[in-house]
């Protein structure tokens, strides 16, 4: 398992990228003590023209180094925890469905269709903006637009493990159901859903910046989407300032989507790359 | 089943969810913090005194929560999306007066990326494991990965800023009076970046779809059959493959609608596009919720009107559906 995804250049890279963001994140307090937020010199200083403002200054003359390591904080923990969240919402949703079948299963994805047909975005803004921007509204808003493609992903996987032998043998031996679920059939579908978490964390990071982009980020967390939203109006004189953040994002989505594609293929070697792509992009 | 009761039954579906959607906005503006009133009124200060008295009445705020449910949900079917205060008109209008737009920059965008997308697919697929493919693989989990208004802003940046290429900004030449088919053409350049930057994104998820489906498909018996047979690779791909591959594309479109619309929000707050998209944002600075959910019970309608019409082209592209079904 580990020997195929090492193998694999494009999951490397991702997984180099992605230690270097986090590096940037976990250090960003000690490179730079003073914030994101504070002021250091005067606004708009182009990058490089300044010694140790390598990226130049904001429009208030804020360092944009150190918002970006603030702002990959920001990115990193609402894609984690809303995917988590989002697993949360959608495993035992999607279990319950695939396990139980009959009405259970048709209330459940009534429910799951449902919240696929709302547009995703359109629906974060709008839990967003009514439940007031903050760290926990952004995170809980992502998580409830992207668990319906979990309980699709695992009630399918569920409803194929169920019926093997060794199901009916845990019935045989006497475990209850609801055991079953949880130690015989669950546990098997492990792999793609950590396939499709990852690919996850990706889109939960995109969302989060659109959010931020649009004014309905947290107003006491820099994050990168915040500051290209800041800098849109003064893009003709001062490009560095939403450029850098962009490739922020780029490089931590791109890395998070190579690992999930090289975990993929490591987990599904015959299949190709073909099941987890679909899935998300039901999304 | 035939077409038409598929429509019929479509309808109905569609009907069902947007009633759900509009409970969900009411259950919305009642777990915003604060007055209900005072939100359906938007920002502090938007709305005197007598026109919160007037809302309460309107809404029976003073009621049981069922009767506020229902004169809700009963406006909203008469397409009383509520008043903006904020902009000094019905939401409903507001929205009208915008959808154009949106639906111009929307489905220009679709037809963009499903069109480029499918044709990249299927030279990928082609050329699968040259050095042509893999560029076009690169570039597209590259396009994957980048933020939508983030692209938007490059391009407005390279092609508008430094190339002056194209206009980056609004939706026609301000001032100009430009009529018929001169007004068009300036529309026409406006539209080219929103919607090139809109599409990209959507482009990369259809080729790459195409792409892998083209693979698969390209296993099958059959077209193992029609080489034996002696058919030319151009003809087994276009007459044998591209015919099979295209079908979960298509679906998988449809599905992709909604992101298409929620993406207007990021590329019309951009461009400056006098969309649907743009007026939401304009409201969110407001907290204008009257305005915020009537944009987002259209754009859920628009994404169900995408569906109907995606499910209907299938069934006419792929008649076994109709016999499943």
């Amino acid at each position: 398992m580990w020997k195929r995804f090492s193998s694999n250049m494009g999951a490397m890279v991702g997984v180099v990228l992605l230690l270097a963001v986090i590096v940037v994140a976990l250090t960003a307090p000690l490179l730079f003590p003073n914030g994101p937020w504070q002021m250091v010199q005067r606004p708009f200083l182009a990058p490089m023209a300044v010694d140790g403002l390598p990226l130049g200054t904001d429009t208030l003359g804020r360092n944009v180094a150190a918002q970006l390591a603030y702002g990959a904080r920001v990115s990193l923990l609402v894609g984690l925890v809303s995917t988590l969240v989002a697993l949360l919402i959608g495993v035992p949703l999607g279990a319950l469905a695939g396990f139980y079948g009959s009405w259970v299963d048709e209330g459940a994805m009534r429910f799951t269709e449902f919240f696929q047909t709302i547009p995703n975005f359109a629906l974060a803004i709008v839990l967003v903006a009514i439940f007031e921007p903050s760290l926990a509204s952004i995170t809980i808003a992502i998580a409830i637009v992207s668990w319906p493609p979990v309980a699709r992903l695992v009630r399918a996987e569920v409803m194929s493990v169920r019926k093997r032998e060794f199901v009916d043998a845990a019935r045989l031996a006497g475990l209850t159901r609801p055991r079953i679920l949880l130690t015989q059939v669950l546990p098997n579908t492990v792999s793609p859903i950590i396939v499709m978490a990852s690919l996850m964390v990706a889109t939960a990071i995109l969302l989060e910046s659109s959010l931020s982009f649009l004014g309905l980020g947290d107003p006491n967390a820099m994050s990168w989407g915040y500051m290209i939203g800041a800098a849109r109006t003064v893009i003709r004189t001062s490009w560095w300032l939403s450029f850098f953040p962009g490739i922020a994002i780029v490089i931590t989505v791109l890395a998070l989507n190579l690992i999930g594609e090289g975990l993929n293929d490591a987990f599904n070697p015959h299949l190709s790359r073909r099941r987890a792509r679909a899935g998300k992009e039901k999304a | 089943m035939s077409v038409f009761i598929v429509i019929v039954s479509r309808l109905a579906k569609a009907a069902l969810t947007l009633l759900a959607i509009a409970i969900l906005n009411f259950l919305l503006l009642h777990a915003a913090p604060g007055d209900p009133a005072l939100v359906l009124a938007g920002e502090a200060g938007a709305a005197d005194e007598q026109m919160i008295a007037q809302l309460r009445e309107r809404f029976g705020l003073d009621q049981p929560f069922y009767v506020q449910l229902g004169k809700y949900v009963g406006s909203i079917l008469q397409f009383d999306l509520g008043y903006s205060f904020r902009q000094g008109a019905p939401v409903s209008q507001l929205i009208m007066d915008r959808l154009p737009a949106t639906l111009l920059l929307t489905l220009t965008a679709f037809v963009i990326s499903l069109v480029f997308g499918i044709a990249l697919g299927v030279g990928a697929a082609a050329r699968v494991g040259r050095a042509s493919d893999s560029l076009l693989t690169t570039l597209a989990l590259l396009f994957y990965a980048t933020p939508l208004y983030w692209l938007a802003l490059m391009a407005v940046l390279v092609f508008s800023v430094w190339l002056g290429w194209l206009p980056g900004f609004g939706y026609e030449t301000v001032g100009a009076n430009l009529t018929g088919l001169a007004r068009a053409l300036d529309i026409g350049r406006h539209l080219v970046l929103p919607a090139l930057t809109l599409g990209l994104f959507f482009m990369a998820v259809y080729m790459r779809m195409t792409r892998a489906s083209m693979l698969e498909v390209s296993q099958l018996d059959f077209v193992k059959t029609a080489r034996a047979k002696g058919l030319s690779d151009a003809v087994i791909r276009r007459r044998h493959i591209l015919r099979n591959a295209i079908l979960p594309v298509v679906t998988l479109a449809g599905l992709q609608a909604g992101q298409l619309v929620g993406g207007a929000v990021l590329t019309e707050t951009v461009f400056a596009w006098p969309g649907i998209g743009r007026l939401m944002f304009e409201s969110l600075a407001a907290r204008d919720y009257n305005t915020i959910l009537g944009v987002f019970l259209v754009s859920a309608a628009m994404v169900i009107l995408f569906n109907i019409v995606t499910d209907i082209v299938y069934r006419i592209v792929d008649p076994r559906i109709g016999a499943r079904a």
